[in-house]
């Protein structure tokens, strides 16, 4: 089995002075795997991946890279490369001349080095730029040199640091589908460090969440959505509704919560929740239904369209709950349902799946 | 005459202009004319100039006599460069790479000696220096280290130190900002791409540093061939650059006109220095 994890921290702790920015972090990434880590900035991921290209050397615990352990082997040894925030193309070589680095310094022989980088070039749209410097490019023309300076050497693991963070909105979107392409194609480990949920869905196998210095969860795009372990998670990615309430009974899988004044709401357990705690019960606007039929194994609440946000294929409604609090209801713009729209001052019924929401201890 | 200025903006910037250039024309084209000028007069007995058309002044540049210094002065300001360019670089790449409160703390106490008079300075060299009673040979005999002085006055030595001690900053400065400026990533991305140090070194940190190592030779280069207070103290009157000669022929041998032919000399190959310069500058961009 050891051969299939491409990738591996353990166990890994990086202190700069007294700030502990990387804390026990404990990570399996598979071969072949498009693994991104993601998190707010000064969460540990850039640092993360840096000490997997060996730029920082971690204060505890080792990094494998196909299971050899990689202690303080400086960057220059090891089989992976890196494709940097902002490029760092070298300025005063052409981008044939920035491709053919790696292989020039591993010493590959010269014929070689030019079949390989006109390879390259190709692959990523490139031809016949070769002759251009860095400068004369365009920020998505850059963003390909840097990406193929790094496939050229076919390394075992690709690192992108936040790629696709300088461009605008559409090439970036481009570029995911690209990318994730790309890497389909040429077969290698991507680990892809970003603070943007979006992106993360949509090109990873594999998302790791950071916070703070710690790996909080590791899963499918699709689990750490629907099933997010902690209140960071479900928070940081995508839109989340929070109720807070007091925990007054379980039933299986599910725990029952007084939310104050008078409502009463079913939700996933997490573990190590107990009776009578303080509890947050988060769900997801999309996950809600406005005035739906009675149901059961559903959460209803009653409340009054506070706003209504439309958005082109959804439209957003903010219902205000007695209590004051304000939910999100999303709800896509069906061109069949006419009569499902709502107005300001409308009394509602907001009802949800109790197994689409979920409490978390305060 | 706002309403002037408005309508015309050109005038705008020749207004702008005029302080400089007025300037620029009475103390620098003006002389640098005259200088040339006298370089065909013929001298007067007491110094000055006679109006009257002489062009032997040139021709006697050429005499081997002054074509020797004239080339000694050229290689010890050839030395001065390249030990203060090998003192320099690596001086200029630690401050560079240190954290910004300490750098300035270290770029001030670069500079701080620089607040002390040169002329000063210099003569402090010469205590230290001199042959039988500088501090350097005095101690180094009391220790009994050495039993005869070291040759560390009135040569070559002497005035290479000199100068490499004065024109040191020229030479940091520069290189400090080329580097300065170089992006870190950079470096993580050549030995990302398996380049040991030295090789990261040789192909990005070097040619990238290049015009700061120009700029800096360039001004230790240029001052170090026209020094005259260097060589006319630390060379003991016995060794001198053609500075040197030059102030002679205006202080002590009165004749005007052939040190003024010697300047218009020393000018012109400063001018070849700085158009290489120039040339080679623009070229390091594009360098592979």
């Amino acid at each position: 089995m050891r051969d299939e994890i491409g990738v591996e921290l353990r166990d890994v702790v990086k202190r700069f002075d007294n700030v502990t920015a990387v804390d026990h972090v404990s990570l399996e990434v598979r071969d072949g795997e498009f693994f991104s880590l993601l998190g707010p900035s000064g969460c540990g991921k850039t640092t993360s991946l840096r000490m997997i290209a060996g730029f920082e050397m971690p204060t505890l615990g080792d990094i494998f890279i196909r299971g050899v352990p990689q202690g303080y082997l400086p960057a220059y040894k090891r089989p992976v490369n890196t494709v940097f925030q902002h490029y760092a193309l070298f300025p005063h070589m052409t981008v044939e001349q920035n491709v053919a680095f790696g292989l020039e310094m591993s010493k590959v022989p010269k014929p070689d080095i030019a079949r390989r980088v006109k390879e390259v070039l190709d692959l990523v749209h490139l031809t016949g730029m070769d002759r251009r410097r860095p400068k004369q490019l365009s920020g998505g023309q850059q963003q390909r040199v840097a990406l193929a300076r790094a496939l050229v050497n076919h390394p075992k693991v690709l690192l992108l640091d936040e790629p696709l963070g300088a461009l605008d909105l559409k090439l970036r979107k481009a570029m995911q589908v690209e990318l994730k392409a790309l890497q389909t194609r040429v077969g290698i480990t991507f680990i892809y460090v970003t603070h943007d949920q979006e992106e993360a869905l949509t090109m990873s196998d594999r998302i790791g969440v950071m916070d703070r210095g710690k790996l909080l969860q590791v899963g499918a795009p699709q689990e750490v959505y629907e099933a997010p372990q902690s209140r960071f998670v479900s928070d940081f990615i995508g839109d989340t509704n929070y109720l807070e309430g007091h925990l007054v009974a379980f039933r299986g899988e599910y725990c029952k919560v007084a939310v104050e004044p008078g409502m009463l709401l079913w939700a996933n357990n997490t573990p190590d929740l107990h009776l009578d705690q303080q509890v947050t019960v988060a769900f997801r606007p999309e996950k809600i239904y406005l005035n739906a039929a009675e149901q059961e194994e559903m959460n209803t609440l009653s409340g009054v369209v506070h706003e209504v946000v439309y958005t082109g294929s959804n439209t957003t409604y903010h219902v205000e709950l007695p209590n004051s609090t304000v939910l999100m209801v999303r709800q896509q713009n069906v061109a069949t349902l006419p009569d499902t729209r709502f107005h300001t001052g409308d009394r509602v019924d907001v009802s949800w799946p109790i197994a689409s929401s979920k409490a978390f201890a305060n | 005459m706002l309403k002037a200025l408005r309508r015309y903006p050109s005038l705008n910037a020749w207004l702008l202009l005029a302080p400089a250039t007025l300037w620029l024309m009475i103390f620098f084209i003006a002389p640098l004319f005259i200088v040339i000028a006298y370089g065909f007069l013929e001298r007067g007995t007491y110094g000055g100039v006679i109006w009257e058309f002489n062009p032997g002044n040139f021709a006697r540049v050429f005499d081997s006599l002054y074509l020797n210094t004239f080339f000694r002065s050229v290689y010890i300001a050839f030395l001065t460069t390249c030990f203060c360019l090998l003192i320099g670089y690596p001086l200029g790449y630690y401050i560079a790479t240190r954290p910004p409160h300490k750098r300035n703390t270290l770029l001030l106490a670069l500079m701080i000696p620089f607040w002390t008079n040169f002329l000063i300075r210099t003569y402090a060299w010469l205590t230290l220096l001199r042959t039988n009673t500088g501090l350097i040979n005095v101690t180094l005999m009391n220790l009994g280290i050495i039993k005869d002085p070291l040759p560390t006055f009135g040569n070559d030595f002497a005035i290479v130190l000199g100068l490499v001690y004065g024109w040191l900053p020229d030479m940091v400065l520069p290189i400090f900002a080329a580097l300065d400026r170089l992006d870190r990533s950079l470096l993580e991305a050549a030995s990302d791409l398996y380049a040991p140090g030295r090789r990261v070194f040789r192909r990005v940190i070097w040619p990238l540093s290049l015009p700061g190592v120009i700029a800096g030779s360039m001004l230790v280069f240029i001052p170090s061939l026209g020094a005259f207070v260097t060589p006319a103290i630390l060379g003991g009157g016995k060794s001198l650059m053609i500075g040197n000669v030059i102030s002679n022929q205006f202080l002590a041998a009165h004749d005007w006109p052939f040190g003024s032919a010697l300047s218009t000399l020393m000018m012109g190959l400063m001018l070849v220095a700085t158009l290489i310069y120039f040339r080679s500058t623009a070229g390091a961009g594009r360098r592979k």
